[in-house]
């Protein structure tokens, strides 16, 4: 009837690369010397890290005390922190796994990177609840092992199923990160000119032979981690909002804290990959393999999540007032108009009013207004996470109790320290792996897949 | 090259339209060892290769069953049986606070372990010496084209399938032999080196943790929380003259609920003197039972009649419903539980002031239950 053909699948990958020009490019950036930029890039992490290690250092030798975290607010910079960089870590798998069980195939291009991203993140992520607890050489402990004590850990406390739970991602990213690469580091091998470069790739590659009978219990292997995956993602922040919602603090005791912090984690997941996405296509001239149209459709979803977390933090206030519990009704005029108003505002703007923008087709295809978003994003989503861990704390049922919670510079020198220590893995990563599955876009490459004539 | 060890003919296609073809005839004319070499997975070449379903998955549920109920079971097992503490007043086993850590584990051992069984049992790796590693076969099914190989069985020689191959439209005939290292080639897994290289890893990390839970905490700087500018019990000090660590109390200084026993040494005086405080209702009666049954019931038995259930290792007391102590006043008694009498020790120690009274009016229920009167009848 009409000549648009509804049934034919939009390409996801720009032009039609032969398959041996997408080795090429993706291999380039590990074939070549890294350039000044990379140094400059890598000086400025390595810089920022060092000031984090010597804020860390300074926190064991003196102790904790050199941070803002007093009573009654115990949690501060540390787990605002945490909770902002587990959340970053989302966004990888849900490319990898839900967008993949969906069969959005655009996820291909991105995959690789929001993976690593994940895997780094959820690293960074470690480090504060494990400085927190002040004296980190104890960690083994969380483990429920048969010790002297003969004391087992508290399954019924949310803080160690938070262990459970983020010990988990970090192993299953990891893994599903380490099964993508195989085919990818059988292409390097065979590559690759030099014996050093052949002997690491062949060992890594585990003698991957690109062979169907293998083909085949890969692809199911996948279809399963990604089935065990995408539950795993929505459970991560779902317990990690269970640190508050099971408490009875004003403010957190809600049963909206899972969906809301699935969301946000989401939302300041997919706002730092596009971010990071942003600077690599651009150096590596990956345009057509991650495309303007992949941008956008993050973009889509980018908007998605903002909308959903604008409605849980009206949902808030809703339930609040409907609830009749005084306390709670307090607790969140106290957000908006209390002593934290500056920092609630910064989060209403840069989640609820900036992502909004993204409704305009012409922003979401600019790339350097949505790299803008993109940050306010960020900023906005750990404000988030400040505004519910300190004003609750600061301002609970006692009024005799409350006090202001000030961060000091370790607790910023802490904060730089993480971001060095993530962008670090990040360039390296995207100097020492195929930051795009090369399997992976090659499937989707126009023309790769038969076209099962006489079928 | 050793030329004389041939593992099979291999041919090379340029579209997968092609590929997909080449492997369907393949399967139909009956090669029994052939496999399809692709860059990626291509769509329909596992009914192609007439390949059956992978059954990965089944392993992957097995694995996730095991991992859920491995999960509950040790949390049953540490928090209901082996050291069971009560927390926040919920019931030692708490299954909905078990529900994230079961899946957690559920998740984390079906995804770890068919991993490992992929890459493992179904991959038979890690194996980089295979024989079409390091050809030009390989290189180019790796990076854009797509091949096929097939190893020569019992009604198929390697001439006919080269001839095969050639009828299928493959470019790039060649034969692959195995080099010498590749015969030789056993799995690693199994390998001896492999298995002592894994037990030395188990046996560094289990002395790493021994060492650091056991000796480090103990050494300077990280026994810190543990040793502290304080005086704990028992301690010696040396700021006081005498030594002690702990003070003495101040002379006089009498514990609670423990007066001093003004009559010791004069059971009549006691008798005479002293009356039982305690009313005798049900609240006192109850804890008088409590504490008979456990401080007294072991000599005197259950009911008094001192039947003992030491079992002759300490001399049976007289009976407590003689005549005697029937008639006694309820402070003569208690002077006897204060005291102690003969060989019967004393309780002051394990029992106050007011559960000795208690005792007594229990005892007195006894008493009364073994003469009872006329009138208790009605
Ligand atoms: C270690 C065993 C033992 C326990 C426990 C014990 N008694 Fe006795 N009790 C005796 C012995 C033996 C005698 C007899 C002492 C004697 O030779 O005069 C006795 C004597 C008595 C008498 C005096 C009986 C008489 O005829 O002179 C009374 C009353 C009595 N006990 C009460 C108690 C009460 C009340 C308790 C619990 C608080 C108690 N006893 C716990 C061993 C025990």
């Amino acid at each position: 009837m009409s000549s648009i053909d509804y049934s034919r699948e939009l390409s996801v990958i720009e032009g039609k690369p032969a398959l041996r020009e997408i080795d090429d490019l993706i291999a380039k950036p590990l074939e070549t010397k890294p350039n000044i930029k990379f140094f400059i890039g890598l000086g400025i992490t390595l810089t920022m890290l060092a000031i984090g290690v010597i804020a860390i250092g300074l926190s064991f030798y003196y102790g904790t005390g050199l941070w803002g975290n007093n009573n009654p607010v115990g949690w501060g910079f540390p787990i605002v922190n945490f909770v902002f960089w587990v959340g970053i870590g989302h966004a990888g798998t849900l490319i990898s796994a839900i967008l993949f069980l969906l069969r959005q195939k655009w996820r291909n291009g991105i995959a690789r990177f929001a993976e690593g991203m994940t895997i780094f993140a959820v690293m960074t992520a470690l480090i504060f609840p494990l400085i927190h607890v002040g004296r980190p050489w104890l960690a083994g402990y969380l483990m429920p092992y048969p010790n002297q004590h003969s004391l087992w850990v508290n399954f019924t406390s949310p803080l160690l199923w938070d262990v459970f739970a983020v010990s988990t991602y970090f192993t299953v990213s990891f893994i599903f990160w380490y099964v993508g690469l195989i085919p990818d580091f059988a292409v390097l091998r065979d590559r690759t000119k030099t014996k050093i470069k052949k002997a690491i790739y062949s060992v890594f590659s585990l003698g991957w032979r690109n062979s169907n009978r293998h083909w085949q219990h890969y692809e199911m292997v996948y279809l399963v981690l990604a089935g065990f995956a995408t539950p795993l993602v929505l459970s991560v922040h779902t317990i990690v909002s269970f640190d508050f919602a099971v408490s009875i603090l004003p403010g957190w005791h809600t049963t909206i804290f899972p969906p809301y912090f699935v969301a946000g984690a989401v939302f300041s997941g997919f706002a730092m990959v596009q971010n990071v996405l942003i600077v690599i296509r651009k150096v590596f001239n990956y345009e057509h393999i991650i495309t303007i149209d992949t941008l956008e459709k993050m973009n889509k979803i980018i908007v998605l999540t903002g909308t959903l977390v604008g409605y849980a933090y009206a949902m808030e206030f809703f339930i609040a007032w409907y609830s009749g519990v005084q306390a709670e009704q307090f607790t969140f005029v106290n957000r908006a108009f209390g002593p934290y108003a500056w920092a609630y505002w910064i989060m209403i703007t840069c989640n609820v009013v900036f992502p909004q923008l993204f409704w305009s087709k012409k922003i979401r295809r600019s790339i350097p207004v949505m790299f803008v978003i993109a940050v306010f994003v960020n900023v906005g989503m750990w404000f988030e996470r400040f505004v519910i861990t300190v004003t609750s704390l600061s301002r609970d049922f006692l009024p005799s109790s409350w006090a202001y919670y000030t961060p000091t510079l370790t607790d910023f020198g802490i904060l730089i320290g993480s971001f060095g220590f993530f962008f670090t893995f990040v360039l390296l990563f995207s100097k020492t792996l195929p930051v795009v599955s090369i399997a992976e876009v090659k499937a989707v490459v126009d023309g790769s897949q038969p076209s099962h004539e006489g079928h | 090259m050793n030329k004389k060890y041939l593992y099979g003919g291999v041919g090379l296609f340029d579209s997968p339209d092609d590929i997909i073809k080449a492997a369907s005839e393949t399967s139909e004319k009956g090669f029994k060892k052939f496999d399809v070499h692709t860059p990626y997975p291509v769509h329909g070449m596992d009914s192609a290769m007439k390949l059956k379903p992978s059954k990965l998955a089944y392993f992957s549920l097995v694995f996730g069953l095991t991992g859920t109920f491995s999960a509950l079971a040790l949390m049953y097992w540490t928090s209901s049986i082996d050291y069971p503490v009560i927390i926040g007043g919920k019931p030692f086993f708490s299954f909905p606070a078990y529900v994230p850590i079961m899946f957690e584990l559920t998740v984390l051992l079906a995804a770890v372990m068919t991993v490992v069984t992929l890459i493992s049992i179904f991959f038979k790796f890690p194996n980089i010496s295979h024989p079409l590693h390091d050809t030009q076969y390989m290189k180019a099914v790796s990076s854009d084209r797509y091949g096929i190989c097939i190893e020569p069985d019992e009604n198929h020689t390697i001439e006919e399938i080269e001839l095969f191959l050639k009828s299928l439209g493959a470019k790039d005939i060649t034969k692959i032999y195995y080099d010498d290292e590749e015969l030789k080639y056993k799995n690693v897994i199994l390998q001896p080196k492999f298995l002592l290289f894994l037990a030395l890893i188990a046996v560094i990390v289990s002395g790493a943790t021994y060492f650091s839970l056991n000796k480090l905490m103990f050494m300077q700087p990280f026994n810190w929380m543990r040793e502290q500018a304080k005086v704990i019990p028992q301690e010696s000090s040396a700021f006081f003259t005498d030594g002690f660590g702990m003070r003495m109390p101040v002379e006089g200084t009498v514990a609670r609920e423990n007066l001093p026993y003004l009559f010791k040494n004069q059971p009549e005086e006691a008798g005479k003197f002293l009356i039982n405080p305690l009313e005798a209702n049900e609240e006192n009666l109850n804890l008088g039972k409590k504490k008979y049954d456990i401080y007294c019931s072991p000599c005197h038995g259950y009911f008094g009649e001192g039947d003992s259930r030491l079992r002759g290792q300490f001399p049976n007391p007289p009976s407590i419903h003689s005549e005697k102590v029937r008639n006694w006043s309820d402070g003569r008694i208690f002077h006897v539980v204060t005291e102690g009498q003969n060989i019967m020790p004393s309780y002051s120690t394990q029992l106050t002031n007011n559960e000795r009274w208690a005792t007594i009016l229990y005892l007195r229920v006894l008493q009364r239950s073994f003469n009872a009167k006329e009138s208790d009848l009605r």
